[in-house]
């Protein structure tokens, strides 16, 4: 029993340390969101596909970079209405 | 499988990425000078500008291996030294200083954080330092922030503290500064997102009303305490912070730039907004609002002013007035923001300011560009803009404000500093028929696109070409005395007679010097204090200083055939094989050694050493003989002409030279015999200075012709020129001291000497054909030199003609006006208000419009016109996506032009209106195209090729083969192979290699008789493929967007059976395996490289060398893949990396191993740039290393040098 409760508390510690970290409940907004932050997080601290990106739209790579964060704002879109 | 078996290639880079991630500005040498400090990939490189000269100059480079993401200078209170600090992708705060007397970057901290890699939510992606040097903040793109106090400790070192954490989960950051608060606790701004409300409301309400925050955080320091401050809502688009100076120099606080507006905020300050001024022009959108892309703040003796980029390239200066009291002192407080337009320069990364008045821009794209400022733009026309007519409330919206834009009045630009990025597209061809190919290179976006030709060599300065009366054979300089700074004679021989020139204000001809000018000269030699010697075939002329001569002639039925001189000796080989030996006399005779050495064959040429500082001769004598050996024979007293060794050779030696250069394995000189020979090769060997042995001999062929040695001096150091079929220039590299034998951008010469006078200092002076040439190296840094010819768009694809010697560029531009609407806009613009002024769109951009394409087809001939021979713009909102020459069956194998389009293309997300592919003839040796026709297809073909006298394209997931028709393409075949989207083709046979934009490769055969195509192998790794290469029937290579480098083979059992006779019903019918096809590729190496390698090429890039595998990379990166031959050398890189990995672990704290297995385990890859940082190791280090894997120094250098001589530069 007490192993169990360690476990739950290692899990409860990394999910609020790494962000994303996953458990049994997880719905598939919360994946997807994950995914989506995750993915444009990785663009802007990757410099090649920052300029690889910007130069494809046409666009300077620090307003690529903050339309990407502000698309992390957003997520994955709306959460799903939640069911009482 | 065994490892044993597998293939290992040697991953090495020919020339670093070129692209400015971020550039520091700082007294990073501690002393009063600035240097530049940049990031371009995983390089760190640290820049002298020189303000006399207007240069930039590249002092130091050094791979840390990992990904810099942000760089920050800081320097304690009371120093003069600044510091840099590094966020990287290790996971860690590295603090370096750079060490001028090394010229090394050292690591003073590096503090683990977090986890390694680019995360969402570990720190490295933001940095802000306090301007004091107190405290840094370094931050990840969401929650983490964590705050480093630095410090010094009695010693006077730098310290750090642990991580204070001022963590806010489910918070974007968009922007961080420190804020100038003098010596008050430091203090960080922030622009920060929480989106936590959002992520909960099902309605979308809550994202609709998300505020974007301006938050302080402060460092207690008393308490050891972050806290966050102040919080203030901005405007919602803001996306830029800059910090404004405090303390006595202003009112602190930041500059927020948003979307069409910059607002000053401070905790204690009211708002004061302005809005960026938008550009006016008949091409212009009036609607289209500017972002903040750029800026720099720059403090001068109590006064400041910022510099704000916009997108369109356009400098704004900002500055702030302050309230004055009732004493006309300033009190601190704010009174309005003024803004107006400064100047254009390139869209920059990064903008510095130097104190000696310069202003170094990193462009996004292409060429770096240094100004001198020319004024501060204080005393102008141009119409300011003051905070006091516009709220400051962000949601009253502004009134627009308009400024003309023009050339430039208030920045010179003084330097341009060559950048390839980014590098869209290249091919290695050898056009101009030299002896080893050149690379041609497509590169830079919008109106600063370029198409460049690479070529290896060093550049040239003539001074003076002029013709001779008739053909000289040899030609020398020499001093008079000894102690003269410079040359007074230019000898020249002749077939039969010597001419010699004097220096001076103009060359002209003496003829009463003593040297006999009816016979040709095999010598000159200035000899001791103030004397001179000719040495022609019939015997040593000895010219005094008083113009006496004592003639010694060669014996009767012989003549002189080589001979070899330096300040006290003199050596000479007689036509019989005999060697004559001479030393001067402490009276200034020459004295002959009383014995003659006779030689096995015939004497081809000599050489004597220089004699070193402090000796009274060169211990040796070098000896070629046409038997195809080089003996070193002692000059010792007691041992005088005596063997020491013996070198045998693949061909008689048709020069030699022994010469003391500078050397890496040793840290000092070292005496080298250079060997040429009479086919072309060249040798170098070591030569001990004791006993004469010769070692560690390194070889490389350099031209058809008998190779010439001539000893010069370049840039303060000795240096080789070796004559061939091309000139030579044999030095140490400036940063590791290992020998580099580079061909010179120049005409081929017969012979060539050092020259020096007042007006070139180290020159050279050379004989080509009849023409007397004098020229001198003014670079050894940069031995790739860049041609370049401007093009219009950004270049997407390109093309060489099959036979010309022309290539096909396809450009487009997203969100840019075609030509046709601004002519049309123009026009209109003309009849309402007669304004029709045209930007010159290399210095400011197109105009821009969302939705528009401007896309071209250009000819480019690089060779003779060296320029663009020809444009077909496209209309109707097309963009070109894909090129192709194809030879098409049906019309007697004509080759046409195929031009893939899209119409109405959206990038982001990907939509099109369909696509077209179209079709043109080549008319005039293809130098301009014909339009035939273009047919329409559903999807944008974004890959073609000609396969088997028909067209083959790619149009989305369909691979699809055409015909020519009449009046448009005729589909013959087609069906779906690849899940996604096809973006590359390849093909050999009738086997098609069919690349997915995420999906990897498929190999696909094309069955003729049945005419259906069946792929039939794919990968198991889902790989975002750029650009493919095929290595030889089974295997290919590719690289994907995330900056690896792989290759794949197919199976030999399935490759045969994929190519069987018969109908392919067993392809057909072959079930396949997990939704793909039945068999899966092989991964054969993998390697992450940073670089988005843009293309792969198979190819040989020097005369004789091996084929290697070249990619280019989208930062500029050229790099190269060498396949190793035996295992030996495998385990012998392998532990040299292993070593170099624990011995000089990367500089920003990044694991060698795990940087290089980036998103999969490196495999079958050695990596040479790791291996080529063993040049730059100390020599303790390097003698630890060599003592681990037992060899020597010397061999390991020799062994790493090697790898890279024998195929590349």
């Amino acid at each position: 029993m007490a192993d169990k409760l360690r476990t739950l508390q290692n899990l409860e510690a990394m999910q609020a340390r790494y962000v994303g970290t996953g458990h049994a409940d997880t719905t598939k907004y919360e994946w997807v969101s994950n995914i989506v932050r995750d993915s444009y997080a990785s663009y802007i601290g990757h410099p090649p596909m920052l300029s690889y990106m910007a130069v494809g739209m046409g666009e300077p790579r620090e307003k690529v970079r903050a339309m990407m964060i502000e698309k992390m704002v957003r997520g994955a879109g709306n959460p799903p209405e939640t069911q009482e | 499988m065994a490892t044993t078996s597998h293939m290992f290639m040697y991953s090495l880079t020919i020339q670093p990425p070129t692209a400015v991630t971020q550039a520091i500005l700082g007294q990073f040498a501690g002393t009063k000078e600035q240097q530049i400090v940049t990031a371009s990939g995983s390089k760190l490189t640290i820049h002298r500008p020189d303000p006399t000269q207007g240069k930039v100059t590249p002092l130091f480079s050094q791979d840390v291996f990992g990904i810099i993401r942000s760089l920050s200078a800081f320097r304690l209170a009371g120093s003069n030294k600044d510091y840099i600090i590094i966020g990287s992708d290790s996971g860690r705060i590295t603090v370096i200083e750079y060490v001028p007397s090394q010229n090394r970057f050292s690591r003073i901290h590096l503090e683990t954080f977090g986890k390694s890699g680019v995360r969402r939510v570990i720190p490295g992606q933001y940095l802000a330092v306090d301007p004091k040097g107190r405290a840094c903040l370094i931050a990840s793109v969401e929650k983490n922030k964590l705050v480093y106090v630095l410090n010094r400790n009695s010693q006077a070192e730098l310290t750090i503290s642990s991580p204070l954490e001022a963590h806010k989960p489910q918070t974007l950051v968009f922007a961080m500064t420190a804020l100038d608060v003098g010596y008050e606790n430091p203090i960080f701004a922030a622009l920060e997102v929480d989106y936590s409300e959002s992520d909960q409301d099902p309605t979308g309400q809550a994202f609709e009303e998300v505020e974007k925050l301006l938050v302080y955080y402060e460092l207690d320091l008393g308490l050891n305490h972050v806290v966050r401050k102040w919080v203030d809502p901005v405007d919602r688009t803001s996306t830029m912070l800059f910090q404004v100076p405090g303390g006595a120099d202003g009112p602190s606080g930041v500059l927020v730039c948003a979307e069409d507006s910059v607002t000053y905020r401070h905790s204690n300050q009211d708002a004061f907004r302005v809005p960026i001024p938008r550009r006016k022009g008949p091409t212009e959108n009036p609607e289209r609002k500017r972002y903040i892309t750029a800026g720099v703040m720059h403090k001068m003796r109590g006064a400041f002013f910022f510099l704000l980029q916009t997108e369109d390239g356009d400098l704004f200066k900002l500055t702030i007035d302050m309230v004055e009291d009732d004493n006309g002192q300033l009190t601190g407080e704010v009174k309005r923001l003024k803004i107006k337009y400064f100047d254009t320069v390139p869209v920059a990364s990064s903008l510095l300011i130097l104190k000696s008045g310069f202003l170094y821009v990193a462009s996004e794209a292409g060429n770096h560009d240094f100004y001198q400022f020319e004024k501060l733009g204080d005393d102008d026309e141009e119409i300011e803009f003051s905070s006091e007519s516009f709220s400051a409330d962000p949601s009253v919206p502004l009134e627009p404000v308009y400024f003309q834009p023009r050339s430039s009045e208030n920045l010179n630009l003084v330097e341009t500093i060559n950048s390839l990025n980014p590098l869209i597209d290249s091919k290695i061809a050898n056009l101009s028929e030299e002896d080893a190919p050149q690379i041609y290179t497509i590169s830079g976006a919008g109106a600063r696109s370029t198409f460049r030709t690479l070529k290896h060599g060093l550049e040239v300065s003539e001074i003076v070409d002029s013709e001779l009366p008739s053909v000289p054979s040899a030609v020398w300089t020499t001093k008079l005395t000894r102690g003269d700074e410079f040359d007074a004679y230019i000898i020249l021989s002749f077939a039969n007679g010597t001419l010699v020139l004097s220096i001076g204000e103009t060359v002209e001809e003496v003829t009463d010097t003593g040297f006999l000018s009816s016979a040709p000269t095999l010598a000159v030699q200035q000899l001791g204090e103030d004397s001179l010697i000719q040495i022609h075939p019939r015997g040593i002329r000895h010219i005094m200083v008083d113009r006496r001569v004592n003639e010694w002639p060669a014996p009767q039925h012989r003549s002189i055939v080589a001979a070899a001189t330096n300040e006290r000796q003199v050596a000479v080989a007689l036509s019989s094989g005999e060697i004559v030996y001479f030393e001067m006399d402490s009276d200034g005779t020459l004295a002959e050694y009383d014995e003659r050495r006779q030689m096995s064959g015939t004497v081809t040429c000599l050489s004597l050493g220089e004699v070193s500082e402090g000796r009274v001769r060169s211990a040796f004598l070098a000896v070629g003989c046409d038997d195809s050996t080089v003996r070193i024979l002692s000059l010792d007293p007691d041992s005088t002409l005596e063997n020491k060794s013996v070198q045998a050779l693949t061909a008689a030696p048709s020069a030699l030279n022994i010469m003391s250069m500078s050397d890496s394995s040793s840290g000092g000189t070292t005496l080298y015999l250079h060997i040429g020979l009479y086919s072309g090769v060249y040798l170098r060997t070591v030569l001990d200075e004791v006993t004469g042995e010769l070692s560690d001999t390194r070889t490389r062929f350099l031209g058809s012709k008998p190779v010439k040695l001539f000893q010069v001096s370049v840039k303060g150091q000795t240096a080789v020129l070796a004559l061939s079929s091309r000139p030579w220039l044999g030095y140490s590299d400036i940063q590791t001291k290992g020998f580099m034998l580079t061909p010179l951008d120049y005409v081929p010469l017969e012979w060539g000497w050092n020259f020096s006078s007042e007006q070139c200092v180290e020159g050279m002076v050379g004989i080509q054909g009849q023409n007397l040439r004098i020229f001198s190296i003014e670079k050894l840094d940069n031995n790739m030199l860049q041609q370049s010819i401007p093009l219009s768009y950004t270049p997407r694809r390109f093309l060489k003609h099959p036979e010309q010697p022309l290539f096909y560029i396809i450009e487009s531009d997203n969100n840019v006006l075609s030509p046709s609407t601004r002519a049309k806009l123009l026009e209109d613009s003309k009849a309402r208000t007669g304004d029709e002024t045209v930007l010159p769109p290399e210095e400011f951009g197109y105009p821009r419009a969302s939705g528009h394409w401007a896309s071209c087809i250009q000819v480019v001939d690089p060779v003779h016109a060296k320029a663009v021979v020809s444009t077909i713009e496209l209309e109707e909102n097309e963009a070109a996506v894909s090129i192709a020459a194809v030879p098409f069956a049906s019309q007697d194998d004509e080759t046409f032009l195929v031009v893939g389009t899209a119409k109405d293309m959206a990038v982001n997300p990907l939509s099109s209106a369909g696509g077209y592919i179209h079709i043109y003839r080549f008319q005039e040796d293809g130098r301009e195209l014909e339009f035939i026709h273009k047919t329409k297809v559903e999807d944008p073909p974004l890959a073609l090729l000609g396969f088997q006298g028909r067209l083959v394209a790619g149009i989305g997931s369909l691979l699809r083969i055409y015909d020519l028709g009449m009046k448009q393409l005729l589909r013959k075949c087609h069906a779906q192979v690849v899940p996604k989207t096809i973006v590359g083709l390849q093909t050999q046979g009738s086997r098609i290699v069919v690349s997915d934009v995420r999906e990897s490769v498929t190999y696909v055969v094309y069955k003729y008789q049945e005419n259906v195509l069946i792929p039939f192998v794919d990968d198991s790794v889902s790989r975002w493929t750029t650009s493919t290469a095929m290595v030889d029937y089974e295997t290919v290579a590719g690289g994907d967007k995330f900056g690896n480098i792989w290759l794949l083979r197919c199976p030999k059992k399935i490759s045969e059976q994929a190519d069987e006779d018969g109908s392919g019903a067993h392809l057909i019918h072959e079930r396949g395996y997990l939704h793909g096809t039945p068999n899966r590729l092989e991964l054969m190496i993998h390697v992450y490289t940073q670089d988005i390698p843009t293309s792969l090429h198979k190819t040989q890039l020097v005369a004789g060398g091996r084929d290697i595998l070249v990619w280019s990379g989208f930062q500029g990166t050229i790099g190269m893949l060498v396949p190793f031959i035996g295992r030996e050398d495998v385990d012998f890189f392998q532990n040299l990396e292993m070593q170099l990995a624990a011995q000089n672990p990367p500089l920003a704290g990044r694991d060698h191993l795990i940087y290089r297995s980036y998103y999969a385990p490196v495999k079958g890859v050695i990596d040479g740039d790791l291996c080529e940082t063993y040049f730059l190791l100390s020599n303790d280090t390097k003698m630890m290393i060599a003592a681990e894997l037992d060899r020597s120094v010397r061999e390991i250098e020799r062994k790493i040098s090697d790898m890279r001589t024998r195929v590349a530069y």
